[in-house]
C-alpha cells in the first residue's frame, strides 16, 4: 500500500446459520466489523438459516446471551452498504422482508441520503453475486 | 410417563427432528429448543409435518429461544405449547427418560 491507495478487493461474507444456538453468527459479526476497517468492497449474504440472524424483535433476556442483532443496524456506519438476503430462503421459512431489521446508510455522493443496504435477491442473483467476489469467507 | 425428546437443532441444517419423528413412539412428547424452535413456526417447508405429528405428539416450545430469535408468538403453529425453563425442568421430571437428539 502505497500513499494510503491500496488494491481494493471484493470480500463477500456468507451466513447460513441462525444466532444464539452456535457462535457463527456472532463471530462472523465480529470480522466483517474487523475487516471493515481495510476499506474494501464488502458484501454480506445470508441465506439458509443465516436469515433468522437478521429478524426484527430479537430479545435475548430470557436466554441470558447478549443480544447482538443491533449491531447489523450499524453496519451502515462501516460503509457496509451491500447486505443480500436469499428470497428462496426466506419463503421457506414462511418470512418475508416484513420480519427483517431495516438495514440503511447515508450516502456521502448524494447529501448523506439515507438508502436501503438489504437487498432481497433471488438465488440465480445470488450466484452471480457470489461469483464475482475476489474473497469470500463462510459462517 | 414415556420418553421426552428434546431437539435442538433447525430442521432446515440437521436431520434431528426428523430422526426424532421417525423414532419417537406416538404418545411422546417432543420439546423444541434452541435452533430447534425453527421447527415450531408455521408456513416453514416442514410445518405440515410437523402439524400432522401433531395427532401422535405432544409439542412443546421454549419461549425464551423463541423471543431471542424476533420469532414472534402469533408465528408458532397452532397447538404447540410454549413453556419457560421451570417447565423444561418439570417435563423432564414427569417423564421417565429423555433422549436428546443432538
Amino acid at each position: 500500500m502505497e500513499n494510503g491507495e491500496g488494491v481494493v478487493k471484493k470480500f463477500c461474507y456468507i451466513n447460513r446459520k441462525a444466532p444464539y444456538g452456535t457462535i457463527y453468527a456472532l463471530e462472523s459479526l465480529e470480522v466483517v466489523l474487523i475487516a471493515a476497517a481495510f476499506d474494501q468492497d464488502i458484501s454480506l449474504v445470508f441465506a439458509d438459516d443465516g436469515v433468522y440472524q437478521l429478524t426484527k424483535g430479537q430479545d435475548t433476556e430470557g436466554i441470558g446471551m447478549k443480544n447482538f442483532s443491533k449491531t447489523y443496524t450499524a453496519l451502515g456506519d462501516y460503509d457496509i452498504k451491500k447486505v443480500y438476503v436469499e428470497k428462496e430462503s426466506l419463503e421457506e421459512r414462511g418470512l418475508s422482508a416484513d420480519d427483517l431489521q431495516a438495514l440503511k446508510y447515508e450516502d456521502e455522493d448524494d447529501d448523506w441520503a439515507e438508502k436501503d443496504s438489504l437487498f432481497i435477491v433471488g438465488r440465480n442473483d445470488l450466484a452471480t453475486i457470489i461469483d464475482e467476489q475476489d474473497v469470500i469467507l463462510s459462517f | 410417563m414415556a420418553v421426552l425428546h428434546t431437539v435442538n437443532k433447525s430442521p432446515f441444517e440437521r436431520n434431528a427432528l426428523e430422526s426424532c419423528l421417525r423414532l419417537a413412539k406416538a404418545g411422546s412428547s417432543i420439546l423444541l429448543f434452541e435452533d430447534g424452535v425453527v421447527g415450531a413456526m408455521q408456513n416453514t417447508r416442514f410445518s405440515e409435518r410437523i402439524a400432522q405429528a401433531m395427532h401422535d405428539f405432544s409439542f412443546y416450545v421454549l419461549g425464551p429461544d423463541i423471543k431471542a430469535r424476533g420469532l414472534g408468538g402469533d408465528k408458532i403453529i397452532d397447538g404447540i405449547q410454549v413453556v419457560d425453563y421451570n417447565d423444561f425442568v418439570d417435563l423432564t421430571t414427569a417423564h421417565d427418560t429423555v433422549q436428546s437428539w443432538l
